[in-house]
């Protein structure tokens, strides 16, 4: 009776590719927790179903792998997960191995690998529908008696097939006994072979090859892996991304912009003028909204990222870019983290786990913080909607999403720098090697991109809440008390803690043309970058309160000279303003002098690019 | 007669069989890791492989079809793997042949 009453803990294990994570969220729909597992900064993602009899079940989603021959942190977690060696968790009573249907053979060999481990297992053979319409014959019931498995058919994207899984997962919980010790030994080259051998024997027995195999993967590769074609369409899908980014965004921007203009002056109505009126309107709806605008452009970013993702695009942009990145000392795979750390470099950072060597891996996370992330976008905006004419050039182009793009390419041109520079300074050792599938090309699913997208938005909101709000109270009280003199004729920021911080600091940076105002939205924007548009909004709204309404951008380009605001723009290519990114690289590396030394050469270069740029505007009558 | 050549040399269009993963000279930790890697992405002896993609620059890296499925690889690892060229294949192993032809 004791398995009836404790609930079954499932863990999902399987090849990259193979639709584990679509099963994953239609088995546990909305009913997922996201965390990190103890120790580790792996994602731990698990859900909750409801079986028979009213019967919870805990399934986890673990990252993809080939063998539990673990090279890297997330498949070292796979196998730790499915031996219960993790630190403070259980092992699972059942392991549910998801294989791509029409793609059998390397999770063949997994199955064999994952059956010595001995506990329960039902395989799901996912994304059957494909392999239907591919004309694959799988006989269910001969592989089902080779492999000593019960076996799903699902389709995760339609829920088809979920149903039967979560059957069977009960079934095999409930006729296996507890106690049996697990065994696993990693395989060597020989047991490789022979798993190999006997898979490719269950292959020939019980699949017969398809009637009407996919070759529009094949076609879409020779023009998207076409040696100079495909570079030329990588360059031109970046660049499409980047304007999208810009110009879709701005109606829904206005809008948000309008509907919290409308609340800010709805509460300056229906409360009394005073310290708590400037709290609520000055500290947070200004504060906030000034961040929160941001979110159409961020999800319109990851909508692109996802849908690349999903597409299958992503490994062929890695092999395209391998060589190249090569060069400047970075691993294919790299790109990947890279291309992601343009979302956010907190992702990025930890998605650089991928990368199997100890050494890429290190130089990827060193320059990840240098792609522009999300957080950037506030500040760049602000500032090129201030500074840059927003007309036309060469009959196609908006002036300022060239900025724009030019922005990105100084980050992606000085990451690739500094990895060159590590690999140079540091080490030159042996080459790891690069090897991935590259998977069939799938039809993204709308209702898992829009469920990924909505995941996304969920924690920006998160992180806007609970990071950016309490810093605006602090900056707002930094900037409001204590209170002017009687008399004073200054403005009243002028006196407070804030304004002596600012004017403390303004000879250090005086020589790159920051004023004290900046200096001030400098020290919360430590904190997160997009924090200082919100700074800025708060310093400047205070102290020239007949600006209030209007927007923050007329009043920098009243406020700052040309060259100030490109010095700016200069300085936030590259000062690593993010705590929670600097946090995430000292988890991963384990290492607080790699941290210290990301947070001076990054400081180093935002001063040397700010302070060329400075001088060079200058020089050229921009000052 | 098929010749046999490392899957580093192919060029675009070269197909064969794998007949040897590993297992050339040096036999330090490194190369014993990359063989079980090898395998364990489908690269066993006996798996029908093509030659799909090359890289912009020194045609590196690859695509290779192995067996039903596509995996890229550089070169260098490439190296590891020795194939049988079938006949009718272009590049590479129209060099091997000509190169055997007395001049």
């Amino acid at each position: 009776m004791d398995m009836a009453v404790r609930s079954a803990r499932v863990a999902l294990v399987g090849n990259p590719n193979s639709g584990k994570t679509a099963l994953f969220n239609a088995l546990t729909g909305a009913h997922q927790k996201v965390a990190n597992y103890a120790g580790v900064t792996v994602e731990r993602k698990e859900g909750f179903i409801r079986g028979g009899e009213g019967r919870t079940m805990s399934v986890l989603d673990l990252p993809g792998t080939y063998s539990l021959r673990a090279r890297s942190p997330d498949e070292e977690v796979t196998r730790d997960a499915v031996l219960g060696r993790l630190a403070g968790e259980t092992p699972p009573d059942v392991i549910v191995c998801v294989a791509d249907a029409t793609n059998l053979r390397l999770v063949l060999r997994l199955v064999l690998e994952l059956k010595a481990v001995g506990r329960p297992m039902v395989l799901a053979l996912n994304m059957y529908d494909i392999a239907q319409r591919q004309g694959l014959r799988i006989d269910l019931e001969r592989l089902s008696a080779e492999l000593g498995l019960p076996i799903v058919t699902t389709v995760a994207t339609r829920r088809r097939g979920v149903d039967d899984l979560v059957a069977a997962v009960e079934a095999a919980a409930g006729a296996w006994s507890p106690g049996a010790e697990m065994a696993w030994t990693a395989p060597d080259a020989a047991a490789l072979r022979g798993a190999a051998r006997e898979a490719e024997r269950i292959m020939k027995a019980c699949v017969q090859p398809p009637e009407r195999p996919d070759t529009l993967t094949g076609r879409i590769d020779s023009v998207l892996l076409h040696p100079v074609g495909g570079l030329v369409i990588l360059m031109a899908l970046l660049f499409v991304m980047f304007q999208a980014v810009f110009t879709w965004a701005t109606p829904l921007m206005d809008g948000i912009e309008g509907l919290l203009a409308g609340l800010g002056a709805w509460v300056a109505t229906v409360m009394p003028d005073g310290i708590w009126q400037s709290l609520i309107v000055d500290g947070l709806i200004s504060g906030v909204g000034s961040v929160l605008v941001f979110l159409p452009q961020i999800l319109i970013l990851f909508l692109f990222i996802i849908l690349l993702e999903d597409f299958g695009y992503m490994a062929r942009a890695a092999f395209l870019m391998d060589r190249i990145m090569g060069g400047a000392g970075l691993h294919g795979r790299a790109f990947i983290p890279l291309l992601s750390s343009f979302a956010c470099a907190i992702p990025g950072v930890m998605a650089a786990r991928v990368i199997d060597s100890k050494r890429d891996r290190l130089t990827t996370v060193m320059v990840a913080p240098l792609m522009t992330c999300s957080a950037r976008i506030p500040v760049y905006t602000l500032i090129i909607a201030a500074f840059i004419p927003n007309r036309t050039v060469w009959g196609f182009a908006n002036m300022q999403g060239l900025v724009m793009f030019g922005l990105y390419a100084a980050g992606i041109l000085s990451a690739l720098v500094v990895s060159f520079v590590i690999r140079r300074v540091f080490w030159r050792g042996a080459v790891e090697p690069f090897m991935m599938e590259l998977p069939a090309y799938k039809t993204p699913d709308l209702r898992s991109v829009g469920f990924n997208l909505w995941l996304r938005a969920r924690i920006f909101l998160e992180r806007a809440g609970r990071i950016i709000l309490p810093l605006m109270v602090l900056i707002w009280v930094l900037s409001t008390f204590p209170y002017p003199p009687e008399g004073a004729t200054g403005p009243a920021i002028d006196y407070s803690f804030a304004g002596r911080l600012g004017h403390a600091l303004e000879p250090v940076f005086a020589p790159i043309g920051f004023n004290w105002q900046m200096v001030i939205a400098l020290i919360p924007g430590m904190a997160a970058r997009e924090v200082a548009v919100a700074a800025l909004g708060t310093v400047y709204a205070i102290a020239d309160p007949e600006s209030a309404t209007s927007l923050l951008g007329v009043t920098l380009a009243a406020q700052w000279s040309l060259a100030t605001g490109l010095a700016f723009l200069a300085w936030y290519i590259f000062a690593p303003q993010c705590v929670a990114t600097l946090g995430v690289v000292k988890r991963e590396l384990n290492s607080w002098k790699w941290m210290w030394v990301m947070v001076a050469y990054m400081f180093g270069l935002a001063y040397l690019a700010a302070f060329v740029t400075y001088r060079a505007a200058v020089a050229l009558g921009g000052g | 007669m098929s010749d046999t050549i490392r899957l580093s040399q192919a060029r675009r269009g070269d197909r064969g069989v794998i007949v040897q993963v590993g297992g050339h000279c040096h036999h330090d930790e490194h190369a014993l890791e990359l063989e079980r890697r090898l395998l364990e992405l489908g690269f066993v002896e006996g798996a029908r492989v093509e030659l799909l993609h090359e890289g912009l620059l020194g045609r590196d890296p690859i695509a290779m079809k192995v067996d039903d499925m596509r995996v890229a690889l550089r070169r260098h690892e490439a190296a590891g793997l020795t194939v049988r060229v079938e006949p009718a294949a272009s590049g590479a192993a129209a060099a091997v042949e000509a190169a055997r032809v007395p001049a």
